[in-house]
Protein backbone atom coordinates (compact mmCIF):
# COMPACT_ATOMS: atom_id res chain seq x y z
CA UNK A 1 0.00 0.00 0.00
CA UNK A 2 1.34 3.33 -1.10
CA UNK A 3 0.79 6.28 1.31
CA UNK A 4 -1.03 9.15 -0.55
CA UNK A 5 1.11 12.33 0.91
CA UNK A 6 4.17 10.20 -0.52
CA UNK A 7 3.38 9.83 -3.63
CA UNK A 8 2.54 13.98 -3.45
CA UNK A 9 5.67 14.16 -1.97
CA UNK A 10 8.14 11.98 -4.72
CA UNK A 11 6.27 13.54 -7.49
CA UNK A 12 7.12 17.24 -6.50
CA UNK A 13 10.46 16.46 -5.67
CA UNK A 14 11.24 14.55 -9.07
CA UNK A 15 9.09 17.77 -10.84
CA UNK A 16 10.93 20.51 -8.91
CA UNK A 17 14.55 18.94 -9.07
CA UNK A 18 14.19 18.41 -12.68
CA UNK A 19 13.18 22.36 -13.13
CA UNK A 20 15.98 23.17 -11.28
CA UNK A 21 18.64 20.82 -12.89
CA UNK A 22 17.68 22.17 -16.52
CA UNK A 23 18.29 25.91 -15.40
CA UNK A 24 21.74 24.68 -13.44
CA UNK A 25 22.87 23.24 -16.86
CA UNK A 26 21.54 26.20 -18.48
CA UNK A 27 23.86 28.44 -16.11
CA UNK A 28 26.60 26.37 -16.64
CA UNK A 29 26.34 26.13 -20.27
CA UNK A 30 25.68 29.92 -21.12
CA UNK A 31 27.67 31.26 -17.98
CA UNK A 32 25.12 33.64 -17.10
CA UNK A 33 24.74 35.02 -13.62
CA UNK A 34 20.93 35.48 -12.92
CA UNK A 35 18.10 33.59 -13.08
CA UNK A 36 14.61 34.73 -13.38
CA UNK A 37 11.36 32.99 -11.90
CA UNK A 38 8.36 33.65 -13.71
CA UNK A 39 5.13 31.75 -14.46
CA UNK A 40 2.24 30.13 -12.65
CA UNK A 41 5.27 27.91 -10.69
CA UNK A 42 7.03 30.89 -9.61
CA UNK A 43 4.35 31.15 -7.21
CA UNK A 44 5.45 27.99 -5.25
CA UNK A 45 7.25 28.99 -2.05
CA UNK A 46 8.64 25.53 -2.12
CA UNK A 47 9.99 25.47 -5.44
CA UNK A 48 11.45 29.11 -4.71
CA UNK A 49 13.64 27.87 -1.70
CA UNK A 50 14.69 24.75 -3.52
CA UNK A 51 15.99 27.54 -6.01
CA UNK A 52 17.13 29.66 -3.25
CA UNK A 53 19.45 26.45 -2.40
CA UNK A 54 21.19 25.97 -5.91
CA UNK A 55 21.91 29.88 -6.68
CA UNK A 56 23.53 30.23 -3.49
CA UNK A 57 25.95 27.28 -4.14
CA UNK A 58 26.34 28.74 -7.29
CA UNK A 59 26.64 32.12 -6.65
CA UNK A 60 24.48 33.56 -8.50
CA UNK A 61 21.34 35.99 -8.33
CA UNK A 62 18.00 34.68 -8.67
CA UNK A 63 14.75 37.33 -9.16
CA UNK A 64 11.20 35.84 -8.35
CA UNK A 65 7.88 37.69 -10.16
CA UNK A 66 5.57 38.83 -7.20
CA UNK A 67 2.98 35.94 -6.80
CA UNK A 68 0.43 38.48 -7.53
CA UNK A 69 1.46 38.54 -11.05
CA UNK A 70 2.70 35.01 -11.41
CA UNK A 71 -0.09 33.42 -12.52
CA UNK A 72 -1.43 35.09 -15.56
CA UNK A 73 0.55 37.19 -18.21
CA UNK A 74 -1.75 39.66 -19.08
CA UNK A 75 -0.06 42.29 -17.01
CA UNK A 76 3.36 41.71 -18.38
CA UNK A 77 1.65 42.05 -22.20
CA UNK A 78 0.21 45.07 -21.03
CA UNK A 79 3.14 46.55 -19.77
CA UNK A 80 5.25 45.75 -22.82
CA UNK A 81 3.04 47.25 -25.20
CA UNK A 82 2.92 50.36 -22.96
CA UNK A 83 7.03 50.44 -23.59
CA UNK A 84 5.97 49.82 -26.95
CA UNK A 85 3.88 52.72 -27.25
CA UNK A 86 6.16 54.88 -25.51
CA UNK A 87 8.91 53.99 -27.99
CA UNK A 88 6.89 54.76 -31.21
CA UNK A 89 5.36 51.53 -31.74
CA UNK A 90 1.85 51.96 -32.32
CA UNK A 91 -0.64 50.11 -34.04
CA UNK A 92 -4.20 50.79 -34.90
CA UNK A 93 -6.99 49.00 -33.32
CA UNK A 94 -8.71 48.42 -36.16
CA UNK A 95 -5.73 46.68 -37.43
CA UNK A 96 -4.72 44.90 -34.87
CA UNK A 97 -4.92 40.67 -34.88
CA UNK A 98 -3.81 37.89 -33.63
CA UNK A 99 -0.40 36.89 -33.77
CA UNK A 100 0.27 33.06 -32.15
CA UNK A 101 3.58 32.56 -33.48
CA UNK A 102 5.16 35.64 -32.14
CA UNK A 103 7.63 34.25 -29.63
CA UNK A 104 8.90 36.59 -27.11
CA UNK A 105 12.61 36.33 -29.26
CA UNK A 106 10.92 37.96 -32.53
CA UNK A 107 10.01 40.80 -30.56
CA UNK A 108 11.60 44.20 -31.05
CA UNK A 109 12.63 46.42 -27.87
CA UNK A 110 13.35 49.88 -28.63
CA UNK A 111 13.41 50.49 -25.65
CA UNK A 112 16.15 48.69 -24.55
CA UNK A 113 19.79 50.18 -25.94
CA UNK B 1 28.41 20.07 -0.34
CA UNK B 2 32.07 18.97 -1.40
CA UNK B 3 32.48 14.89 -1.94
CA UNK B 4 34.81 12.89 0.64
CA UNK B 5 37.09 11.85 -1.99
CA UNK B 6 38.61 9.65 0.48
CA UNK B 7 35.82 7.99 2.33
CA UNK B 8 36.71 4.48 0.84
CA UNK B 9 38.65 2.15 2.26
CA UNK B 10 39.91 0.16 -0.93
CA UNK B 11 41.31 1.18 -3.94
CA UNK B 12 40.49 4.55 -4.13
CA UNK B 13 41.75 5.33 -1.01
CA UNK B 14 45.26 4.77 -2.45
CA UNK B 15 44.75 7.17 -5.68
CA UNK B 16 43.32 10.56 -3.80
CA UNK B 17 45.77 10.25 -0.75
CA UNK B 18 49.69 10.95 -0.20
CA UNK B 19 51.69 12.90 -3.37
CA UNK B 20 49.36 12.19 -6.26
CA UNK B 21 47.01 15.10 -6.45
CA UNK B 22 44.29 15.19 -8.13
CA UNK B 23 44.20 18.57 -10.57
CA UNK B 24 40.44 19.96 -10.31
CA UNK B 25 39.75 20.36 -14.38
CA UNK B 26 36.33 21.48 -14.19
CA UNK B 27 32.76 21.79 -12.15
CA UNK B 28 30.07 21.34 -14.38
CA UNK B 29 26.24 21.11 -13.96
CA UNK B 30 26.26 17.64 -12.16
CA UNK B 31 29.77 16.48 -11.69
CA UNK B 32 33.19 17.69 -10.82
CA UNK B 33 35.81 16.57 -13.28
CA UNK B 34 39.71 15.87 -11.78
CA UNK B 35 42.41 14.32 -13.54
CA UNK B 36 45.59 12.58 -11.72
CA UNK B 37 46.87 8.82 -11.54
CA UNK B 38 44.54 5.78 -10.68
CA UNK B 39 46.97 2.81 -10.18
CA UNK B 40 49.93 5.15 -12.09
CA UNK B 41 47.38 5.23 -15.32
CA UNK B 42 46.56 9.02 -16.29
CA UNK B 43 42.92 8.95 -15.42
CA UNK B 44 39.45 11.00 -15.14
CA UNK B 45 37.74 11.27 -12.30
CA UNK B 46 34.17 11.90 -12.46
CA UNK B 47 32.33 12.82 -8.95
CA UNK B 48 29.03 13.66 -9.01
CA UNK B 49 28.09 16.11 -6.49
CA UNK B 50 25.44 16.26 -4.03
CA UNK B 51 22.76 19.16 -5.03
CA UNK B 52 20.90 20.91 -1.95
CA UNK B 53 17.70 21.56 -3.17
CA UNK B 54 17.05 17.97 -3.86
CA UNK B 55 16.00 15.35 -1.10
CA UNK B 56 18.60 13.23 0.27
CA UNK B 57 17.23 10.11 -0.33
CA UNK B 58 15.96 11.55 -4.04
CA UNK B 59 19.55 12.41 -4.18
CA UNK B 60 21.91 9.74 -3.61
CA UNK B 61 19.65 7.91 -5.50
CA UNK B 62 20.00 9.67 -8.62
CA UNK B 63 23.85 10.26 -8.43
CA UNK B 64 24.10 6.24 -7.75
CA UNK B 65 21.96 5.23 -10.67
CA UNK B 66 23.16 7.80 -13.14
CA UNK B 67 26.99 6.57 -12.52
CA UNK B 68 25.92 2.83 -12.92
CA UNK B 69 24.35 4.00 -15.81
CA UNK B 70 26.88 6.18 -17.47
CA UNK B 71 29.64 3.78 -16.94
CA UNK B 72 27.55 0.66 -17.65
CA UNK B 73 26.69 2.58 -21.15
CA UNK B 74 30.70 3.37 -21.43
CA UNK B 75 30.88 -0.69 -21.36
CA UNK B 76 28.82 -1.46 -23.94
CA UNK B 77 29.69 1.39 -26.35
CA UNK B 78 33.52 0.10 -25.39
CA UNK B 79 32.17 -3.38 -26.25
CA UNK B 80 30.60 -2.45 -29.30
CA UNK B 81 33.67 -1.35 -30.76
CA UNK B 82 32.99 2.55 -29.97
CA UNK B 83 35.98 4.72 -29.42
CA UNK B 84 35.52 5.56 -25.83
CA UNK B 85 37.06 5.89 -22.45
CA UNK B 86 38.02 2.38 -20.39
CA UNK B 87 36.30 2.16 -17.03
CA UNK B 88 38.94 1.53 -14.14
CA UNK B 89 37.16 1.81 -11.19
CA UNK B 90 33.06 2.55 -10.55
CA UNK B 91 32.30 3.85 -6.65
CA UNK B 92 28.24 3.91 -6.90
CA UNK B 93 27.61 5.12 -3.54
CA UNK B 94 30.19 8.24 -3.48
CA UNK B 95 28.98 8.40 -7.44
CA UNK B 96 32.77 8.10 -8.56
CA UNK B 97 33.67 7.00 -12.08
CA UNK B 98 37.36 6.53 -12.28
CA UNK B 99 38.14 6.02 -16.30
CA UNK B 100 41.27 6.47 -18.48
CA UNK B 101 42.24 10.37 -19.47
CA UNK B 102 42.06 10.00 -23.43
CA UNK B 103 45.63 12.10 -23.86
CA UNK B 104 44.45 13.90 -27.26
CA UNK B 105 42.80 17.22 -28.29
CA UNK B 106 39.21 18.17 -28.22
CA UNK B 107 37.88 18.50 -31.15
CA UNK B 108 36.45 22.09 -30.57
CA UNK B 109 39.81 23.30 -30.31
CA UNK B 110 41.84 21.64 -33.28
CA UNK B 111 39.29 21.84 -36.12
CA UNK B 112 39.99 25.89 -37.08
CA UNK B 113 43.45 24.34 -37.53
CA UNK B 114 43.35 21.30 -39.73
CA UNK B 115 43.12 21.08 -43.51
CA UNK B 116 39.83 20.27 -45.27
CA UNK B 117 41.13 16.19 -45.89
CA UNK B 118 41.80 16.19 -42.16
CA UNK B 119 38.03 17.36 -41.01
CA UNK B 120 36.68 15.49 -43.68
CA UNK B 121 38.59 12.48 -42.49
CA UNK B 122 37.84 13.08 -38.98
CA UNK B 123 34.08 13.41 -39.37
CA UNK B 124 34.32 9.75 -41.41
CA UNK B 125 34.82 8.51 -38.27
CA UNK B 126 33.24 9.98 -36.43
CA UNK B 127 30.03 8.81 -38.31
CA UNK B 128 31.90 5.58 -38.04
CA UNK B 129 31.54 5.59 -34.49
CA UNK B 130 28.51 7.09 -33.44
CA UNK B 131 26.76 4.79 -36.27
CA UNK B 132 28.11 1.68 -34.57
CA UNK B 133 26.59 3.42 -31.24
CA UNK B 134 23.26 3.62 -32.37
CA UNK B 135 23.41 0.42 -33.77
CA UNK B 136 24.56 -0.97 -30.48
CA UNK B 137 21.28 0.76 -29.07
CA UNK B 138 22.76 3.52 -27.68
CA UNK B 139 22.18 7.44 -27.73
CA UNK B 140 25.30 9.80 -26.55
CA UNK B 141 22.76 12.43 -25.68
CA UNK B 142 25.55 14.95 -25.74
CA UNK B 143 27.16 14.93 -29.74
CA UNK B 144 29.35 18.26 -29.55
CA UNK B 145 32.55 18.76 -30.48
CA UNK B 146 33.47 19.74 -26.65
CA UNK B 147 32.77 15.94 -26.37
CA UNK B 148 34.68 14.14 -29.37
CA UNK B 149 38.67 13.80 -28.57
CA UNK B 150 41.13 12.83 -30.87
CA UNK B 151 44.14 11.07 -30.52
CA UNK B 152 46.58 9.82 -32.79
CA UNK B 153 44.49 10.87 -35.51
CA UNK B 154 41.50 8.81 -34.09
CA UNK B 155 38.43 9.78 -33.09
CA UNK B 156 37.30 9.05 -29.08
CA UNK B 157 33.71 9.87 -27.45
CA UNK B 158 33.91 11.23 -23.99
CA UNK B 159 30.94 12.54 -21.85
CA UNK B 160 28.45 9.64 -21.52
CA UNK B 161 27.03 11.69 -18.60
CA UNK B 162 23.55 11.70 -20.88
CA UNK B 163 23.56 9.28 -22.57
CA UNK B 164 21.25 6.55 -22.84
CA UNK B 165 19.71 2.99 -24.05
CA UNK B 166 17.74 3.40 -26.93
CA UNK B 167 16.76 1.90 -30.29
CA UNK B 168 14.28 4.59 -30.83
CA UNK B 169 14.42 6.46 -34.05
CA UNK B 170 13.36 9.43 -32.46
CA UNK B 171 16.71 9.27 -29.78
CA UNK B 172 18.66 8.35 -32.64
CA UNK B 173 17.34 11.65 -34.64
CA UNK B 174 17.96 13.69 -31.71
CA UNK B 175 21.01 12.61 -31.53
CA UNK B 176 22.03 13.89 -34.99
CA UNK B 177 19.90 16.84 -34.82
CA UNK B 178 22.10 18.27 -31.88
CA UNK B 179 25.16 17.48 -33.58
CA UNK B 180 23.96 19.19 -36.57
CA UNK B 181 23.35 22.25 -34.39
CA UNK B 182 26.54 21.66 -32.54
CA UNK B 183 28.27 22.16 -35.76
CA UNK B 184 26.05 25.10 -37.08
CA UNK B 185 26.41 27.13 -34.00
CA UNK B 186 30.19 26.75 -33.77
CA UNK B 187 31.91 25.75 -36.55
CA UNK B 188 29.30 27.70 -39.54
CA UNK B 189 32.01 27.91 -42.26
CA UNK B 190 32.17 24.35 -42.85
CA UNK B 191 28.98 22.75 -41.51
CA UNK B 192 27.83 21.24 -44.78
CA UNK B 193 30.85 19.47 -46.01
CA UNK B 194 31.17 18.44 -42.19
CA UNK B 195 27.93 16.95 -42.02
CA UNK B 196 28.05 15.24 -45.21
CA UNK B 197 31.55 13.79 -44.27
CA UNK B 198 29.95 12.56 -41.01
CA UNK B 199 26.91 11.04 -43.14
CA UNK B 200 29.81 8.89 -45.19
CA UNK B 201 30.82 7.64 -42.38
CA UNK B 202 27.72 7.10 -40.40
CA UNK B 203 26.17 5.39 -43.88
CA UNK B 204 28.63 2.64 -43.87
CA UNK B 205 27.78 1.23 -40.47
CA UNK B 206 24.04 1.29 -40.32
CA UNK B 207 23.00 1.10 -44.01
CA UNK B 208 21.34 3.30 -46.89
CA UNK B 209 17.40 2.05 -45.39
CA UNK B 210 18.23 2.90 -42.08
CA UNK B 211 20.52 6.15 -43.14
CA UNK B 212 17.03 7.37 -44.46
CA UNK B 213 14.72 6.89 -42.20
CA UNK B 214 16.84 8.85 -39.61
CA UNK B 215 17.46 11.55 -41.80
CA UNK B 216 13.78 11.99 -42.75
CA UNK B 217 13.43 11.98 -38.48
CA UNK B 218 16.47 14.63 -38.38
CA UNK B 219 14.33 16.53 -40.86
CA UNK B 220 10.72 16.55 -38.60
CA UNK B 221 12.37 17.15 -35.62
CA UNK B 222 14.38 20.34 -36.86
CA UNK B 223 11.57 21.85 -38.00
CA UNK B 224 9.96 21.56 -34.59
CA UNK B 225 12.47 24.59 -33.61
CA UNK B 226 11.07 27.56 -33.15
CA UNK B 227 14.06 29.61 -34.81
CA UNK B 228 13.64 27.67 -37.80
CA UNK B 229 13.27 29.92 -41.34
CA UNK B 230 11.64 27.60 -43.20
CA UNK B 231 8.90 26.86 -40.27
CA UNK B 232 8.85 30.85 -39.24
CA UNK B 233 7.81 31.86 -42.98
CA UNK B 234 4.95 29.40 -43.14
CA UNK B 235 3.07 30.71 -40.28
CA UNK B 236 1.97 34.64 -39.69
Amino acid sequence: MYHFPDICYSVREVVYSAIIEVAERGLVHTGKREVLLVGGVAASKYLRRKFEAMVKERNVKLYVVPPKYAVDNGVMIAWTGLLAFKSGVQVRPDEAFIKQRWRIDRVDIPWIK
Amino acid sequence: MRPSLNKDGGLIGLTFHGSNKLRLITAGAEAVIYEGLFLKLPSVFKVRISKPYRDRRFDSLIRKERTLSEARIIIAARKSGVHAPAIYYINADEAIIVMEKIEGLLLRDILDKLTDSERCRIFIDLGKNVGILHKAGIVHGDLTTSNIVIKDNNVYLVDFGLAKYSNEIEDIGVDLHLLLRAIESTHYEYKDVLFSCFLEGYRKVIGEAELELVLNKVKEIRMRGRYIEERRNRGV
